[in-house]
């Protein structure tokens, strides 16, 4: 297994997760978004099966080791966050807007979770590991130019927007940066990772970091105005259906 | 790929794009797009061959090359991309070294 962490902003912002997972497997960072570029990776997590002799027998899909999981320090927030919510003590109307918040986070839970294969995609890793070619998952070389991503050229001129974006945000010219990347949704609205990677690195810096501050994809509350952003991962989750946003792989 | 100077050598487009520039013509694994070999190399008439966006930002002098959109698929071939990425420590690591076994590519990101 080799784990490729993208990331515009670089090591540090996932040198957490790498640590505590201690690795024993080749982890990489991709700052370039080249997974997306030579592979056709359009949101994460994702998997792409390679057999011995470096041929791609399953195109980059949506993938996992199991049911979900977090690591401890993202759960214990995230646990936290929840708690300081419930006991806080709210008027009526502030009630009102904590349910409609609720509720439409459950509706976000119920379209990105639509469609998966969490609990049964590890067991076809293991059968093709056992069975090789003769695996029923193993595409042929045809089916996997097939199903990999739809790239028109419109899509490789977004490519070449985001990755603009991508550099002059870390040069720190961010005005100029987000530009590139609201040119680069417009002309790959299904690039999810393009959208997120950008949302965060704005999302980080409202939230004024922290271990959440990544997972900032909205405005936070009060600070609307500051949103650079055409869309947000609210608005745009909101226009699908369960399993478009994973689609289902097997 | 990013470059102040659209005026590429053969090898900064190969090293850039994962494309080799051979006598069959620009090639990826198993497929190769014939390209006019008469002159010196040129990017422009490369990249519209492969199907790849030249973008440039006049204001901040900079170009960048999309990747290539042949056959309106992500994939071109089934043959393995190169691929180079660093490790936390910076150390560089080529898929291709895996060769000889099953490798599983699981891609993730902090957000």
């Amino acid at each position: 297994m080799v784990t490729v962490g993208i990331e515009t902003s670089g090591p540090d912002a996932c040198r957490e997760f790498i640590e505590l997972a201690q690795p024993e497997h080749p982890s990489l960072i991709d700052a370039t978004h080249q997974m997306e570029a030579r592979f056709g990776v359009v949101n994460i997590p994702n998997v792409t099966w390679i057999d011995e002799h470096g041929v791609i027998v399953r195109p980059p899909e949506p993938g996992w080791p199991g049911p979900a999981q977090y690591p401890k320090f993202l759960a214990q927030q995230m646990r936290t966050a929840a708690e300081e919510a419930e006991s806080a003590e709210l008027t009526p109307e502030e009630q009102r807007e904590r349910d409609e918040q609720r509720a439409a986070a459950e509706r976000v839970r119920n379209i990105v979770s639509g469609g998966q294969d969490r609990d049964t995609y590890p067991d076809a890793i293991r059968d093709w590991a056992e069975k090789g070619a003769a695996s029923e998952f193993v595409m042929s070389p045809d089916e996997v130019v097939a199903r990999s991503q739809p790239r028109p050229m419109t899509k490789s001129v977004g490519a070449a927007h985001f990755e603009l974006g991508c550099h002059l945000w870390r040069a720190g010219n961010k005005d100029a940066a987000i530009a590139h990347f609201n040119e680069a949704h417009r002309l790959q609205p299904d690039n999810w990772t393009y959208k997120r990677q950008a949302w965060s690195l704005v999302g980080y810096e409202l939230a004024g970091g922290g271990a959440m501050g990544r997972f900032t994809q909205n405005a936070p509350p009060g600070r609307e105005d500051e949103w650079p952003f055409d869309s947000d991962f609210n608005r745009d989750i909101a226009k699908l259906e369960p399993g478009e946003y994973f689609p289902k792989t097997m | 790929m990013i470059v102040t100077d659209i005026d590429l050598t053969k090898e900064a487009f190969e090293a850039g794009t994962g494309w080799e520039i051979k006598h069959e013509g620009a090639c990826k694994g198993d497929v190769c797009v014939t390209l006019d070999q008469s002159g010196a190399f040129d990017v422009q008439f490369t990249a519209d061959r492969l199907r790849m966006a030249v973008v440039h930002d006049a204001d901040h002098g900079l170009w960048a090359i999309g990747p290539e959109s042949l056959g309106d698929r992500a994939l071109v071939t089934a043959d393995a991309p190169e691929l180079v990425l660093p490790d936390l420590d910076g150390d560089e690591f080529r898929l291709a070294t895996l060769r000889g076994q099953k490798v599983v590519v699981v891609s993730w990101a902090p957000y």
